[in-house]
């Protein structure tokens, strides 16, 4: 038995695998087949029959993406089968379907959103008439509600059932459907709500056509107008590969793209909607607080209080970055702090016990890093989740998961009791549970049998005063369950902080003598520490930094900029190059879409400059100065778009300090899921996802 | 013509009593046991060598389609299915069947899932078949209770369930994928084949689907000989088979005759003859509404087998033979043959979903004669291209009509546009519904 199958397509002879579908194999000829329902992600409907072709002998045109190569019995004769993708029989079959699909399509392309981007517009050029035969009068279908994210112009939806698939196989909720048939099949959403997934933007792309598009895009711009920048996201930790779209100094809209190995091409809702964010609460000049009110200042004058601010004992300064920091910005910030004799910074504003063991040393890298990698979730075939809620954290992560649950991996969770869209064992709500998760428990006798085993621990387990105790513990449970072993490293943890893993690689964190967050923020209100750094950091109780001077560099009015006395205004993501490291530790890089706003700088040109004010200039004077630095000092930003998996390092768990553990559940640091960053909370979109997420009914305007 | 004491369905016009004491004295359930003792194999030879093709209206042999399932039971349990889902516009033989022979199908079921080695059959019954139903689940009580179903069903030691599933009345849950869909509890939509149902059908599992009346003369094949059966009609169109004849004959009726008699002498003989005489037949659509119409002087001649009417481009289909006279506007008749597929089909796959609204709205001016003459070969090719370029055969189904329309009554078409224009008001004979 091979695994190919030879055939010929419109003369030209290919050897398909198997398992590939016709449609895959005359492409892999060379051919071109058009279609709509198909998609590689999906399941297979085969019903808008775009893609059909002639298969020598057949009675019928066959749908190329419903015929596994594999199904077609060798012929009596032994010669290779011949399809035909440009026969007579085949290119009238085509030229029927787009006549089918067009007749009841309202044709406005000039007023669609989806013009310039849409298939049916593409094919009709291939494929249509130059007239239409069709003289009755066209359906029209109602609108349907699908929430403050997707718009719809149901006239234009053809029924390929692309979104039908995608909510129930990778989203994994089942509320969109076909209602009625025939002519009268109509999409729509249960009872006219809208999705309540975290990726039902993704509907957008799927839709061939124009009657499912972006609702705060509408009517903003044209494909053609947009520059288009691939970047990486950094909504969550895991990096998604993006593109931003943006025309002049504004990003109009993002949209994934493809990356196998982190989202495929998916990506959350707050990543593809946050967009609205950039352009609202921005800091656009410096400001400097007089009189106990924030006054608008010069560069100069703002820089000058700030080195000010730093003149003090390098004990009394604490220096925090953020979730969004990039890495050159924490490696500025970090050096300058040294050059200060700054022992207090830390990048663990949610007080993860990571990157440290209680005594000050530094953890081996593999104790924070989703060390199975992403892709690793495929292979996976136990699974156990330890105070995490994926679906919140990293929602396309999630539906990696769902995946692996599809393929009837067995999956257990020890924590809160959430729908991930997917059934789970449920082991228990926090450390007690932990501890009973030994041999002859059954979950963690599947973990033993299994090939590769994965844990994944989310911050939810690790931010706790206990967090270093639940490391200890976790790690110990996964390398008893074999979860270390030749070629693979099940002990996972998920971030939430695109930031957290540059800033634990490069040691953004107290030295000996130093404070931690909670030490800064206590230090603060008792007078011990009298100047404070913010990075971008707004996810700290500010109100609590007592009567310490507070410099708060960021590109957002939010928290950090409310108390602060100086501020710098930085670039948000899409307005700088920055480095990122996700939680896999994949070093990735974001890049310029636009310009910052104002008179905002880059982050780590405004450290650069405020060195020079306090007189320890800093020795880098160039972005590729600072990051051949950063190389140098810590080589994991070496490499470029590599998760290193078990290639990151040896050292053998348990990691983390034993302890005793506390009673108290594991509950998920995402609050909201809307609302997790300064850019997010700026966004109108996000605000009204939030409310209808927390089940506060959108305000109507009376008509 | 067939003789009365080669009819298989004694009871069809329910002068008997249906339920099990009347049916045994009819010769349902005699010998059961002896018949499976001679195992799967001989079963499905015999039902090969008696040539019996599917009722249901493709025709595919049932011999050969129970050899399809596999020969062993292995993690995957078999079911055999019963379309009793019988929709097509002109069929009632299968309500007959339900109603006044409920036990030749029990049994029927009985034999075929032994045969395949289905331990469960599911028999998926028309949502509009209230009294049907009510007959069948008495039947299947009785049939529990004498032992005759059920653990080890008539003493062979086979252990064997059967269940009566009710639908909600739509046609397109008489496709047989759409059927397993609709009796998994999902929306009736075909699906896309391969894989065929016997390697993954009901629940992912081998599953045969057979219409009402194969599976119900089963027994009685098996009982009386393949050669029995395989005696009438023509070779590769053996059997009897049930007729239902309706529209303009003096006496509508199903009849069980012999394939392959003359259509003329079905009717002639059977339903008392056309309505004015046979020199008033205008057209016959043969087997259900999804045939193409075959004008008189076809239906002078034609035998009522699968391959005769393959000949003349039609086909046996279900044969629900509709008679249409002179009086019949035969525009209206496919415009109300087409507003129906309209109606029912599922809206998956787009040829049929948006041709078959197009070709009902044309064809509704035609009735009118509000129409350009170029459109009749417009129509023709709308109908082309929904034909064998959909999931399931209802693409076909709606198209195949409007082509026998226009094959052989075009003129009729083209008068009726060229007398709207010139605007004198058509005359036409009295409109009388096929009642």
């Amino acid at each position: 038995m091979t695994d190919t199958v030879k055939l010929v397509v419109d003369g030209v002879a290919v050897d398909a695998p198997k398992t590939y579908t016709l449609l895959q194999a005359c492409e892999l000829a060379g051919a071109e087949i058009p279609r709509f329902c198909y998609h590689e992600r999906l399941s297979i409907a085969g019903n808008c029959r775009m893609c059909l072709v002639d298969w020598v002998g057949a009675p019928k045109p066959i749908a190329s993406c419903a015929q596994t190569v594999g199904d077609m019995a060798p012929k009596k004769d032994g010669t290779p089968h011949e399809i035909s993708t440009k026969s007579p029989r085949a290119i009238k079959a085509r030229n029927g379907v787009m006549e089918f699909l067009l007749i009841n399509h309202p044709l406005d392309c000039p007023i669609c959103d989806q013009g310039g981007e849409c298939d049916l517009q593409d094919q009709a050029m291939g494929y249509g008439r130059a007239a239409s035969r069709y003289g009755e009068n066209k359906r029209a279908v109602d609108d349907k509600y699908m929430g403050p994210l997707v718009k719809t112009i149901m006239t234009r939806c053809i029924q390929c059932t692309r979104c039908v698939r995608f909510a129930a196989e990778v989203a994994g909720v089942d509320e969109i459907g076909l209602a009625n048939r025939g002519e009268d099949a109509e999409i729509t959403t249960y009872l006219e709500k809208s999705l309540t997934s975290e990726l039902s933007g993704n509907v957008i792309d799927l839709c061939p056509v124009g009657a499912l598009t972006s609702k705060p895009y509408a009517f903003n711009a044209r494909p053609w107008e947009l520059r288009k920048t691939e970047s990486i996201d950094v909504m969550d930790a895991l990096g998604s590969a993006i593109r931003v779209d943006a025309r002049g100094p504004t990003v109009m809209r993002i949209l994934p793209r493809v990356n196998e190995e982190i989202n495929e091409e998916w990506i959350s809702d707050k990543t593809r909607f946050v967009w609205d964010g950039l352009g609202r609460q921005r800091l656009d000049k410096p400001y400097v607080r007089e009189n106990g009110a924030l006054k608008a200042a010069t560069w100069d004058a703002a820089l000058k209080r700030a080195a000010e601010m730093l003149k003090v004992s390098g004990d009394a300064i604490g220096v925090i970055a953020g979730d969004l920091a990039d890495a050159e910005s924490m490696k500025a910030a970090k050096d300058l702090a040294g050059s200060l004799g700054v022992k207090s910074i830390d990048c663990r504003q949610d007080g993860a016990k990571l990157g440290m063991a209680a005594d000050g040393s530094k953890l081996p890298r593999e104790s924070y890093l989703f060390n199975s990698t992403i892709m690793g979730i495929d292979e996976a075939d136990a699974i156990v989740l330890i105070g995490v809620n994926p679906r919140k954290e990293a929602a396309v992560l999630n539906a990696r998961l769902r995946k692996a649950w599809l393929r009837m991996v067995p999956i257990a969770l020890l924590g809160e009791r959430v729908d991930l869209t997917f059934d789970y064992n449920y082991l228990g709500t926090g450390p007690d549970s932990l501890k009973d998760l030994k041999a002859g428990h059954p979950v963690f006798d599947a973990l033993t049998n299994a090939k590769r085993p994965l844990i994944i621990v989310g911050q939810g387990a690790l931010t706790r005063s206990d967090g270093a105790a639940v490391l200890h513990a976790v790690s110990a449970m996964a390398a008893a369950a074999g979860a270390f072993k030749g070629g693979w490293n099940g002990f996972s943890v998920l971030h939430t902080a695109a930031s957290r893993v540059a800033g634990l690689d490069m040691g953004f964190l107290p030295s000996a003598g130093g404070k931690d967050v909670a030490g800064i923020i206590a230090g603060a209100q008792s007078g011990d520490i009298t100047t404070v750094l913010l990075l971008g950091a707004d996810e700290i109780d500010t109100s609590k930094l007592g009567r310490a001077n507070v410099i708060y560099i960021g590109s957002h009015g939010d928290n950090g900029a409310h108390r602060a006395d100086v501020i710098l205004p930085g670039a948000a993501y899409t307005e700088k190059s920055g480095t990122y490291v996700n939680t896999e530790g994949r070093v990735q890089r974001a890049q310029r879409a636009v310009a910052p706003k104002g008179d905002a700088r880059e982050d780590w040109a405004i450290i650069r400059a405020l060195s020079a004010y306090v007189g320890n200039t800093l020795p880098y004077d160039t972005l590729a100065q600072l990051r051949a630095k950063l190389g140098a000092d810590h080589n994991s930003f070496l490499g470029l778009d590599f998760a290193p998996g078990t290639h990151g390092g040896s050292v053998a768990p348990p990691y983390g300090t034993a302890g005793s553990l506390q009673s108290a559940a594991f509950t998920t640091p995402i609050k909201a899921f809307h609302l997790t960053n300064p850019i997010a909370r700026a966004s109108r979109t996000m605000a009204e996802c939030a409310e209808l997420a927390a089940g506060v009914s959108p305000a109507v305007a009376a008509e | 013509m067939l003789l009365d004491k080669d009819r298989i369905f004694t009871n069809l016009y329910g002068r008997h009593d249906f339920r099990l004491e009347a049916a045994k004295q009819r010769g349902a359930w005699n010998s059961t046991k002896e018949l499976m003792q001679f195992g799967p194999e001989w079963i499905c030879d015999q039902i090969k060598a008696s040539g019996l093709r599917g009722r249901g209206g493709a025709g595919f042999p049932t011999g050969l389609k129970w050899t399809f399932m596999p020969k062993v039971v292995k993690d995957r349990p078999h079911y055999l299915v019963v379309n009793a889902d019988e929709s097509e516009p002109g069929t009632c033989k299968d309500r007959d069947i339900m109603r006044h022979d409920p036990h030749l199908l029990i049994e029927g079921c009985l034999i075929a899932s032994f045969a395949m080695r289905a331990s469960k059959c599911y028999i998926y019954l028309r949502g509009e078949y209230i009294r049907e139903r009510e007959c069948l689940e008495e039947a299947i009580a009785e049939a529990y209770k004498a032992g005759l179903v059920g653990k080890n069903a008539c003493g062979s030691g086979f252990d064997f369930d059967i269940y009566c599933h009710h639908g909600a009345g739509a046609y397109i849950c008489g496709e047989e994928t759409a059927l397993l869909e609709s009796l998994e509890g999902k929306k009736g939509q075909p699906r896309l084949k391969p894989p065929f149902p016997a390697n993954a059908g009901l629940y992912g599992c081998p599953t045969t689907v057979n219409n009402v009346e194969s599976i119900a003369v089963a027994p009685t094949i098996l009982r009386r000989g393949a050669s029995w059966f395989a005696g009438f009609g023509r070779p590769n169109n053996t059997g009897t088979k049930v007729f239902c004849v309706s529209g303009h004959v003096e006496r509508p009726c199903n009849i069980e005759e012999e394939m392959s008699i003359p259509l003329k002498t079905l009717i002639e003989e059977h339903c008392g003859g056309v309505r004015g005489g046979w020199s008033n037949l205008k057209a016959i659509i043969p087997g259900g509404s999804s045939v193409p119409m075959i004008p008189k002087d076809i239906c002078d001649t034609v035998l009522m087998d699968f391959d005769a009417l393959r000949d003349v481009k039609s086909g046996l289909g279900t044969a629900a033979v509709i008679v249409m006279d002179k009086s019949t506007d035969l525009v209206r008749a496919i415009a109300r043959i087409a507003y129906f597929y309209k109606h029912e089909s599922c809206g998956q796959c787009t040829p049929c979903r948006e041709g078959t609204g197009w070709m009902w709205r044309v064809l509704e001016r035609m009735v009118k004669g509000e129409a350009e003459v170029s459109e009749i070969d417009t129509l023709l090719d709308v109908a082309s291209q929904v034909e064998g370029h959909t999931i399931c055969a209802l693409g076909d189904a709606a198209a195949w009509p409007i082509q026998g329309l226009i094959r052989h009554f075009r003129q009729e078409i083209e008068d009726r546009i060229t007398n709207y224009r010139q605007g004198r008001p058509h005359v036409q004979g009295h409109t009388l519904a096929a009642e």
